[in-house]
This record gives structure tokens, C-alpha cells and sequence, in this order.
């Protein structure tokens, strides 16, 4: 068999790259997978699809930390309209008053040098 | 199910290596070798006689292969599993089917760090995980504290009741010489300590120490003619539910609830049986989280339930009688020193902190974010 042409990270780093939040689907369990993989955790099957988020999701965590150096920034985990949960942040808001239950709105964070880019989130105000 | 016989097995020494501040330039094998040849001066028993080898630190990639050097022991049957800080409570589970499998009669397990010497970055370098480290999340600190935000948001916890467990660890920690820190704890200190992870302060947070240690375990038929009453392992379980926050699959309920399932059910016995509990506190919510979990208090109901000095020294129910990780110890990897304390109450050797007739203790490890969790139940004789 010849080796797999891509890995579950390039896919994922290839939609970022076009401002697209990939995640994978198990159609046999019927439920979202994050982060991506080869091998589906509910099924074991390797028929894992890829799809994009519509970018809308829900805070289901949220810390501020305290660097030694400079100002406390948001660290949350978001639950995605799509049933899958992910570590990002929360910007152009107060980190502290960043709460639970916020709806929020994709934005990805452009690559910088060597740093690839990556998912992000701002208040989504009026989206749904 | 998992094929261990209750009390097959039993732990006949336990000893601390240098813990706290070590000597300069001290490596974690040195104090894993420190820790082995109190544990079994503990016990009556020497170093010829082992030969079995559990081991864990983050500071040696093969350290059981390290501990096999420096022991001159080339036919020992090792096992270095590590899963983080209930490495130790999982290799008890380990030692004791391997006892019962006769792959050795004489099993130790052993644990060395240098954290604080070394610092915390030297000591456990962290891991690259493309879908959290552009976050930077402060690791482990940030991961507890979207525990504790969830736990708060979903029960009503609060920052006081958290602090509660950290107020009622220094006041155990007051009454062992060992311990740490030295000086009173109050409330109002934990919340106006410095801010690390919202909403933990650095009082939230366990200690950043050296320290290492060993136990001793054989089979039960032998374990009676040593020098100190045996410590009977009477149930064991563990559950790891994932490796980072983001993958928790509950942020409010850990797998302490099927690795404690696991170990009452072998060791046939419920919460009420117990008499004291060491839990795995390197953060406030941990006891919080294990008291629920291993159904000492209805889910959602540990904040109040730690309140009022409850599993302080005064309280109803002993928990972390050492001080614990927040102001005993904690080199990084704290699951061997509960053991350790486990052992000694069961012998009575606690003085001031010595719960009264401690017939049966709860050992509950924790490793990396909530992920990897082990319980251990242990006996004296009696139990039996």
C-alpha cells in the first residue's frame, strides 16, 4: 500500500490557510471528530470526512493568565455549532469578562514566520 | 474486572528520599536510590533482594534502565509506565499482578525529581501540540483553572470554597515536620495571593519542590514476617480519559469515577468504608472534583461540602493528612508520596496528624490535565 500523500495535520493547516476551520466527520458514528485523525475514535474506520465549520460556536471554558511579564490574555475552550470543541481565544474583548455561554465568531489568526496560522474568536454580537 | 486478587499483595516499606531542597547537583536517580534503600531499611529487607523495578521522573527518558545501572540489578523485571503523576498508583496495580505472576518477589517502586533545583522547564520540557500551544496556555495551571471556571459556571462553586481545600492542606501540613510550608494559610490569603490562572492564585497551586522516594511490596504470605505491620493493597482501578484539556470528554466529571468504581468493587467496599484519603491535590479543584468522584459527596455539591474546615485536621473526614501537594511536596509528580502517607497511617506512625484507628485509606492519583486516574484502596490486617 503506498503511504498516505497527506496527514491529518497538513489538511487541517492546509483550510487555515485559507481562512477555513476543518474538522472531520464520522458518518458511522455521525458525529463530529476534533482534532483530526487517521483513525476514526468511535469506529476505528479510516472513512473520516472532512468538512468546514460555519465558524460560529459557544464558550464552554474560559481562563486569564497571568504571564510573568505583560497582561493577563483569554484561554478558552469553544464549542463549535458542528458538535466539536476546541482550545482558542477570545479577542477584542476583556479577557476576565470573557464568560461562559458567549457566542463567538471565527477568525483565523494569519500565519507569522514559521508560525503556522491558526483558529481564533471574536464576540460574534448579532450572529446567531 | 482486571485480574487482581483483593489483598494478594501488600506495601512492607515506604520511605521519602531528600525531599523539599536537595543538595546541590543531586540527580533524580540518586534520590530514587536514596528512596529504595530507606524503604527497605523500612522494612528489613536489602538490596539483593529486589528484583523488581518500577520507576518514573521526567527527568530521565530510560529511568528504569538508569536505576538498573546505578543498582547493579541486570535481571530485575522492570516497568517505567508513566502517565504522569499517578504513574505510582498505576504501578502498584502493575506490581502487584506481576507479584501474583511470579515475574518477581520483590517489587519496588521508585520516583526522583530535582524539579526545584533544576526549575520547571529543565525538569519536564514541554510538549509541542499544534492545537493548544498557539494559545499558550500556561500548562498545567491553565487547564485546571477551565475546570474550575466550568465547575463554578455548572455548580456554583465558589473561589472561598475553593480555597477552603487549600486552607485546610496547610493546617495538615502544620502538624508534619516534613512538610514545606510552614506558616498559617487563611481564606482571604488564597485570594489575594498572586493571580496565575483565573481563578487560581499561586496558594491554588501546588508547591514546586524536590523529592523522591520508594515503597516495598510483596505477596501477601510473606508480607508478615517483616519488621513493620503489612499494608494490604485491597483494591486498585484506573481510567485514562484523554491527554490534553481540549480532549476531556466532561470538565467536571474525571475518570476518578470509574478507576474508584473499579477499585470499591475490588476491594468490596464503599466510601463509607474508607477512613482516610489522599488525593491527588497539585490544584484546588482536584479534591473537590475527587471527593465527587469518588462518591464522598453528590456531583456538584464539593465546594460546600470542603467548606467549614471539613477535611481539615478538626473535620469529619481526613483528607490529605501529609499536607499534600499544595504544602507538603510536590516535585512534579506527586503520587508516590501518597502512598507513602497512606502507609503510615495505616501503621500509626503519624503523630500529631495521626487519624484514629485508620483501618482502610483511599489513594487517588491524578496525572497530566484530569487525564490519567488511578485509585488504590489499601487495608491493615483487619481488613483482610
Amino acid at each position: 500500500m503506498a503511504n498516505a500523500a497527506t496527514s491529518p495535520l497538513g489538511v487541517y493547516l492546509e483550510h487555515l490557510e485559507k481562512g477555513e476551520l476543518a474538522y472531520q466527520f464520522s458518518p458511522d458514528a455521525n458525529a463530529a471528530v476534533f482534532y483530526p485523525r487517521i483513525i476514526c475514535p468511535y469506529t476505528g474506520k479510516d472513512n473520516l470526512e472532512w468538512r468546514i465549520s460555519e465558524g460560529l460556536g459557544t464558550v464552554h471554558a474560559t481562563t486569564a493568565v497571568y504571564p510573568q511579564k505583560g497582561d493577563p490574555y483569554n484561554v478558552a475552550l469553544i464549542d463549535m455549532d458542528e458538535g466539536f470543541r476546541l482550545m482558542s481565544r477570545v479577542e477584542e474583548f476583556p479577557p476576565l469578562d470573557v464568560c461562559i455561554g458567549m457566542r463567538v465568531k471565527l477568525r483565523v489568526h494569519p500565519a507569522e514566520g514559521d508560525e503556522p496560522p491558526y483558529p481564533v474568536f471574536i464576540p460574534a454580537g448579532d450572529a446567531p | 474486572m482486571n485480574g487482581l486478587a483483593r489483598g494478594s499483595a501488600a506495601i512492607v516499606g515506604a520511605a521519602e528520599s531528600d525531599i523539599g531542597a536537595v543538595a546541590a547537583n543531586m540527580s533524580p536517580i540518586d534520590l530514587m536510590a536514596q528512596g529504595i534503600h530507606r524503604a527497605l531499611a523500612d522494612c528489613g529487607l536489602a538490596l539483593k533482594d529486589v528484583d523488581g523495578l518500577w520507576c518514573a521522573t521526567t527527568q530521565a527518558r530510560t529511568s528504569a534502565m538508569s536505576l538498573c545501572e546505578y543498582l547493579r540489578l541486570p535481571n530485575a523485571y522492570t516497568d517505567s509506565t508513566i502517565v504522569g503523576g499517578s504513574s505510582f498508583e498505576v504501578h502498584v496495580a502493575h506490581a502487584q499482578a506481576a507479584l501474583a505472576a511470579g515475574l518477581c518477589s520483590v517489587a519496588v517502586i521508585a520516583y526522583g525529581s530535582t524539579q526545584r533545583t533544576v526549575g520547571r522547564r529543565a525538569a519536564s520540557a514541554r510538549e509541542h501540540n499544534p492545537y493548544e500551544t498557539p494559545f499558550r496556555p500556561f500548562l498545567p495551571a491553565t487547564a485546571y483553572a477551565l475546570a474550575a471556571s466550568r465547575h463554578m459556571y455548572d455548580y456554583g462553586t465558589t473561589r472561598e470554597q475553593l480555597a477552603e481545600v487549600a486552607v485546610a492542606a496547610r493546617e495538615w501540613a502544620l502538624l508534619n515536620p516534613m512538610a514545606w510550608e510552614k506558616k498559617p494559610l487563611t481564606v482571604a490569603d488564597v485570594l489575594n495571593a498572586r493571580p496565575i490562572a483565573h481563578p487560581f492564585t499561586v496558594r491554588d497551586i501546588c508547591l514546586i519542590t524536590d523529592g523522591g522516594g520508594a515503597i516495598v511490596m510483596i505477596s501477601a504470605d510473606r508480607a508478615r514476617s517483616l519488621a513493620k505491620p503489612p499494608v494490604y493493597i485491597l483494591g486498585c482501578g484506573q481510567a485514562i480519559t484523554h491527554a490534553s484539556i481540549s480532549s476531556m470528554p466532561n470538565l467536571t466529571t474525571t475518570g476518578a469515577r470509574e478507576s474508584g468504581a473499579a477499585a470499591y468493587r475490588m476491594a468490596r467496599m464503599r466510601e463509607s468504608d474508607i477512613d482516610v484519603l489522599e488525593l491527588y491535590d497539585a490544584f484546588t479543584i482536584n479534591t473537590v472534583l475527587f471527593l465527587e468522584d469518588l462518591g464522598f459527596c453528590p456531583k456538584g455539591e464539593g465546594g460546600r461540602f470542603v467548606s467549614g474546615g471539613r477535611i481539615g485536621p478538626k473535620g469529619s473526614l481526613p483528607v490529605n493528612t501529609n499536607g499534600g501537594g499544595l504544602s507538603y511536596c510536590h516535585p512534579g509528580m506527586y503520587g508516590l508520596f501518597l502512598l507513602i502517607e497512606a502507609v503510615r497511617q495505616l501503621r500509626g506512625e503519624c503523630a500529631a496528624r495521626q487519624v484514629a484507628q485508620a483501618e482502610t485509606a483511599l489513594v487517588h492519583g491524578n496525572g497530566g490535565v484530569l487525564s490519567a486516574q488511578a485509585t488504590v484502596i489499601l487495608g491493615t490486617q483487619s481488613t483482610l
